[in-house]
């Protein structure tokens, strides 16, 4: 009995030690964030810098309460044009990099449009697909797809080919078909790549829309950056750009949330 | 120490009617305009356990490779059970065991040792009607993996997760199982302990085995005989007959038997 309830109360201490440890984690970085929040307001309100320069961090919460609607209003367009250019560009990418796999000729004769459609800077290219598309979504959601594009077909082409020697050797032993050795095996393997490629293009394709959104748009947090800046109305402005990292952080989260759904596994080398 | 084919064969064989499990004339093979195995003569019967030694790169791999259809003979000819090497492949008559135990990360044990039974279905109908006596729960538990069933290939030790690939392996009741250094990256404990359950899984189930291995006492312990490969040209140097009575026992390797074919085995070895 006795022993029974040191153990509880060695756990119960357990417990506390983590959070304790967390709590020691997590408080510096808190503090510092703090920190540099009164620093900020307080330079501003010592050497009287004017709003439309830098906006008080105390402004920039007020404008995020007050303007949710304005803001939530640009959010919805632009979170639909980085959502939608994910998955077109990245199912572009995967089906491209299937194709290269299973045909080394095609891979010769377009892998060096890939390359070279990838080294034309976004911004360059940008005017052009809003002059082709006009100023609705499908621009912006082209150049959200395209900058979510080449990273994923590097990647999944790595990941299709990741196969070990060996493996490939006993698919040959047990007479698999072609078809039976991609389905079973290679794509499997492809999925950690894969998703390291959606990580990137979670964040990469909001950039993609909202750059869309600069070039011409009548609504999405791109333009809502334009118009405030215009206006100098900086605390609008920095409230536009916290809601957009937050839009960058939700695509995150989710692709993280379901690769640990789907990647239960560790590849047979690292354990 | 007999020179030669081996002949012995160890299960009954009415008369010696069936067909040798492994027949090899002349063989070579190139790899451009290296001859990487040379006029490779031999004959396994089957139920027989013979390993294979031989210095490093002198192609026992190759030779494994020859026989599992997956380098193509440029001389000579080799039969499984009387069938060409591809029509043995698509019958399933031999499995494969690597170096890696080469599972898949994402499918628990028992899903690994299913994989056989799941591609290569088009040639489905050219294998044997009953393909394993054994279902994949039996194999995990005759590889002494009872209970492990849904463990995922990282939550298993390197021993376990090659006692996976030897169910695997047996899922479709191949008569010849080829084992590439198959527990080359293990430690000493499992290795010791492998080898017993390998020779218990050979008497348990008269399947014959190829082995190879680079280390002479896993040799000597496991073979009826021994296959001596020299290098550049890759050849057959000697079939040494071990000539001790199964079953084996680990302390075996300290009689002066056991030492005097070692010694042989090392000088052997030294000259290849
Ligand atoms: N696919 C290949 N292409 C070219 N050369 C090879 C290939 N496989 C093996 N070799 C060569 O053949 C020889 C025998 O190799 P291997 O059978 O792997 O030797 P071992 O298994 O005895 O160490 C080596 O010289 C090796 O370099
Ligand atoms: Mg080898």
């Amino acid at each position: 009995m006795n022993i029974d309830k040191n153990d509880t109360s060695s756990k119960v201490a357990k417990n506390n030690s983590v959070i304790a440890i967390i709590f020691a984690n997590s408080w510096l970085p808190i503090l510092a964030v703090i920190m540099i929040f009164v620093i900020w307001e307080l330079v501003i309100l010592i050497f009287g810098v004017p709003e439309y320069i830098a906006p008080t961090p105390s402004a920039v919460l007020e404008t995020l309460i007050e303007e949710r609607t304005l803001l939530f209003h640009n959010f919805l367009p632009t979170f639909f044009e980085s959502v939608a250019g994910f998955f077109v560009g990245n199912l572009f990418a995967v089906v491209l990099a299937i194709a290269f796999v299973h045909n080394k000729m095609f891979e010769k004769a377009f892998f060096p449009i890939a390359v070279f459609v990838n080294t034309i800077p976004i911004l360059a290219i940008a005017p052009i697909l809003v002059l082709m598309f006009g100023n609705g979504i499908s621009a912006k959601v082209i150049i959200a797809a395209l900058i979510c594009f080449f990273p994923t077909l590097v990647n999944m082409v790595r990941g299709l080919e990741s196969v070990s020697p060996e493996m490939i050797e006993l698919g040959r032993i047990l007479s698999a078909t072609k078809s039976e050795f991609f389905w079973k095996i290679r794509i499997q393997s492809s999925l950690p790549f894969l998703f390291s490629a959606l990580k990137i293009a979670s964040t990469t394709c909001v950039v993609g829309a909202i750059v869309g959104e600069w070039i011409g748009a009548d609504v999405g947090l791109g333009s809502l950056i334009i118009e405030a800046t215009y206006n100098f109305r900086s605390p609008l402005l920095y409230a536009t750009v916290i809601v957009s990292s937050g839009l960058a952080v939700i695509l995150f989260v989710s692709v993280t949330i379901a690769e640990r759904l789907i990647v239960r596994w560790k590849p047979e080398h690292i354990s | 120490m007999s020179k030669g084919p081996i002949s012995s064969r160890i299960t009954g064989n009415a008369g010696g009617a069936e067909p040798p499990a492994v027949v090899m004339k002349d063989a070579c093979v190139r790899f451009g305009d290296q001859l990487a195995l040379e006029d490779i003569s031999l004959t396994v019967d089957e139920g027989a356990f013979i390993t294979i030694l031989g210095p490093s790169g002198c192609g026992k791999s190759t030779l494994l490779r020859l026989v599992s259809d997956l380098v193509p003979t440029d001389d000579g000819e080799i039969t499984i059970f009387g069938n060409e090497v591809e029509t043995a492949r698509l019958k399933r008559e031999f499995s494969f065991v690597f170096q890696d135990a080469t599972l898949l990360p994402w499918r628990s044990a028992i899903d690994n040792v299913r994989l056989p039974l799941e591609i290569g279905v088009k040639h489905a109908h050219k294998r044997p009607k009953a393909v394993s006596n054994l279902s994949p729960e039996d194999l995990l538990e005759l590889v002494g993996l009872k209970g492990r069933e849904n463990a995922l290939p990282h939550e298993l030790s390197g021993g376990m997760r090659q006692r996976v690939a030897i169910a695997r392996a047996l899922i479709c009741k191949p008569r010849l199982l080829l084992m590439d250094e198959p527990f080359g990256a293990l430690d000493e404990i499992t290795r010791d302990h492998l080898n017993e359950q390998i020779l218990r899984i050979w008497k348990e189930t008269g399947i014959t085995i190829m082995f190879v291995t680079h280390s002479i006492p896993e040799a000597i312990f496991l073979g009826q005989k021994v296959l001596m490969l020299e290098s550049d040209p890759g050849r057959v140097r000697e079939l040494v007959d071990v000539g001790l009575p199964y079953p084996r026992e680990l302390s075996m390797r300290e009689t002066p038997e056991f030492n005097k074919i070692s010694r042989y085995l090392r000088n052997l070895l030294e000259t290849c």
